[in-house]
């Protein structure tokens, strides 16, 4: 195993986990401040991608694409909040579960009923195409080189929206006390649906970056929120600084699992088995992960007991 | 999940008799696909009674309990498959079986460990942790089941002939109906025990308060983990009746979006309520095959409809037919 190699899945681990952090920080987000668990999340993410693969379809514009998927996921997402969401804030688990699956349904199934079964695709523009060489001679794809860096950046905008701005403070205030804050003058449910609509708009930027790597079709988003919920729940719910360690290390472990997995798995039980063996475990590494981060710390890396 | 008043006990043994009538008339109309989605429906029934003490009585809403179907449901394949390849099981060189006695026992005691393992793990948390870990938990088993190759990894596994119970003959559709219509009633019999002995009341005491059962010496974890164990082994043991019914299982069986219709079973129907899952079997059922029918995209119709209820009509419908409304907090 060369170093070009290990650097190389380095790479692609932090790619994948800057992906998991847009859709984590809106969940946990959406969690901490309203105190929701929001399965139709995954169906936001999707939302962005068919917005982006549209438009980069109608006008050949990445840049566009990007804009369409995170105003449609916004859009949809204050929709979805103002007509179904706002009325569950106060309901248990059991309901917002179950409402939030009959959004999936509606959502997902709605999606197919517009665009058909058949996958679109977005492609990588141009301008991000080919690989760029990196310091110590390593190939590595331009375009995901651009999506870590879109990630990093969006991941530092968010700490100074809740650290340095109104906006954040009366999000920090809203997750504190909710009763207080309302009785301060804030509007508290414009509040929810901005943080929603927010969380709404990274999903769908999530989408639409994945799209051009993957295809763009329905129930693309489960796999992902099912992820960003480990991630979630390995950095402790509601914290967005959880989110982003979290999500760095299920991007990491899985990567390196898939890649390293069949390799160690070679001494062990033979060439013909190692493949199959190493990728059956490597699927469920991060699960191992969360199991174990759980039994040291019950409320997460970063969660408040 | 009391048996509840009078009226309740009226609705429940309506809701018996009539998906014990269907299948019974559509033999004499000779209509034999009704009589397979009567079983459907028992089955899903069946698995909805499981999930129903953990999520009812107990308050754990656990959205992974799609890994305790699909488990019970890969208990039948593996063992039916090695039975007709003639084939020694991988572990200890044992034979496979056709004798569905045989494969329930071990997708109930399967269920059980697997449920004793997730449960420990994620009781230790509540709330929408709890939700969470039983989800990831359950795809972990999901994606297992796709990536192990060994028993068709994503294709699944089929079955040529369906599994034998000794003085039956499982292919006739009504006699397979009356065999799982009676595990079914068994189940519900022995749920009404449980929910009415010390250890049901305990469990409910826990959900309502679990200082309170602290305080009196009672032991809400263990009582979580007991009733999750019994809900994971009779939800496993519908899952092997399933997979018999189709002759096929897959890693679809596993999947979180059964997990998220065994919830949706159990709410249409009732939460807590003894008949409720069979209510709610009997409903998704009907409206499958009806919009189902009309259009391919029948499941927005289900969405909006389960919007409806979880917005402006908790309790279900035997909630809506037995008035009462049941201890749910």
């Amino acid at each position: 195993m060369s170093t070009v190699l290990l650097l190389e899945q380095l790479l692609n681990g932090l790619q994948f986990g800057v992906m998991l952090f847009l859709m984590a920080a809106g969940l946990t987000l959406i969690f901490g401040v309203m105190g929701l668990i929001n399965l139709a999340h995954g169906a936001l993410y999707m939302i962005g991608a068919f917005a982006a693969a549209t438009v980069a379809g109608l006008t050949g514009s990445f840049l566009l694409a990007l804009v369409a998927a995170l105003a449609a996921a916004a859009a949809a997402g204050a929709l979805i909040e103002l007509a179904v969401i706002r009325r569950l804030y106060g309901r248990d688990h059991l309901d917002q579960v179950l409402a939030t699956f009959a959004l999936i349904l509606i959502l997902s199934e709605g999606t197919r009923w517009l665009f058909g079964s058949f996958p679109l695709y977005l492609d990588v523009p141009p301008w991000l195409a080919g690989p760029v060489t990196l310091p110590g001679g390593i190939d590595y794809p331009r375009y995901r080189l651009a999506v870590i860096g879109v990630g990093l950046a969006v991941a530092a905008g968010l700490a100074w929206l809740i650290a340095g701005t109104r906006l954040g403070i009366r999000i920090r205030a809203g997750e504190a006390d909710r009763e207080m804050i309302a009785a301060l003058g804030v509007d508290i449910s414009r509040l929810y649906t901005l943080v929603f609509a927010l969380g709404a708009a990274l999903a769908g930027l999530a989408g639409a970056l994945v799209g051009a790597i993957q295809s763009v079709q329905v129930g693309m988003g489960e796999p992902v929120l099912i992820l960003a919920f480990v991630v979630i729940v390995i950095g402790g719910i509601g914290s967005i600084r959880g989110a982003f360690v979290g999500a760095l290390l299920v991007g990491l472990t899985d990567t390196a699992g898939r890649v390293f997995l069949p390799v160690l798995m070679l001494p062990l039980v033979g060439a013909q088995q190692a493949a199959t063996v190493g990728s059956a475990l490597a699927s469920v590494a991060i699960y191992v992960l969360m199991a174990l981060v759980l039994i040291v710390r019950p409320a997460g890396l970063y969660g408040r007991v | 999940m009391t048996a509840g008043g009078g009226r309740e006990r009226i609705v429940n043994a309506g809701l018996a008799a009539l998906l014990l009538a269907v299948p019974l008339w559509a033999h004499w109309a000779g209509e034999p696909f009704t009589i397979t989605l009567a079983t459907r429906a028992a089955i899903l029934a069946l698995a909805g009674v499981g999930l129903n003490l953990a999520l009812g009585t107990g308050g754990l809403v656990s959205l992974g309990h799609a890994a305790f179907f699909g488990l019970g449901g890969y208990a039948m394949g593996i063992l039916a498959y090695h039975a007709q390849t003639v084939t020694p099981l991988p572990l200890w060189d044992l034979a496979g079986t056709r004798s569905m006695p045989v494969i329930w026992l071990v997708a109930v005691v399967g269920g059980a460990a697997v449920a004793a393992l997730v449960g420990a793990l994620s009781l230790r948390s509540s709330g929408v942790y709890f939700i969470m870990l039983t989800l990831a938990f359950g795809q972990m088993c999901f994606y297992f089941a796709v990536a192990w190759p060994a028993y068709g990894g994503e294709d699944g596994l089929s079955i040529w002939v369906r599994n034998g119970f000794p003085g039956l003959n499982t292919l006739d559709p009504l006699q397979f109906f009356l065999l799982v219509y009676a595990v079914l009633v068994a189940v519900i019999w022995m749920m009404a025990r449980i929910t009415a002995s010390p250890f049901g009341l305990a469990l409910a005491a826990a959900r309502q308060s679990p200082a309170r059962v602290e305080a009196v010496g009672g032991r809400p974890f263990r009582l979580r983990l007991v009733a999750f164990v019994i809900s994971g082994a009779v939800t496993a043991l519908a899952g092997a009746l399933f997979a018999d019914l189709n002759r096929f299982v897959s890693p679809s069986m596993l999947n979180w979006q059964t997990s998220g219709e065994l919830i949706v079973i159990v709410v249409l129907g009732g939460v807590a309520r003894l008949f409720g899952p069979v209510a709610g079997a009997i409903v998704l059922v009907a409206l499958e095959h009806w919009l189902g029918g009309i259009s391919d995209y029948w499941q927005i119709a289900l969405g909006v409809a389960l919007l409806a209820v979880v917005l402006f009509a908790r309790g279900g419908l035997v909630g809506a037919l037995a008035g009462r409304p049941v201890a749910h907090d």
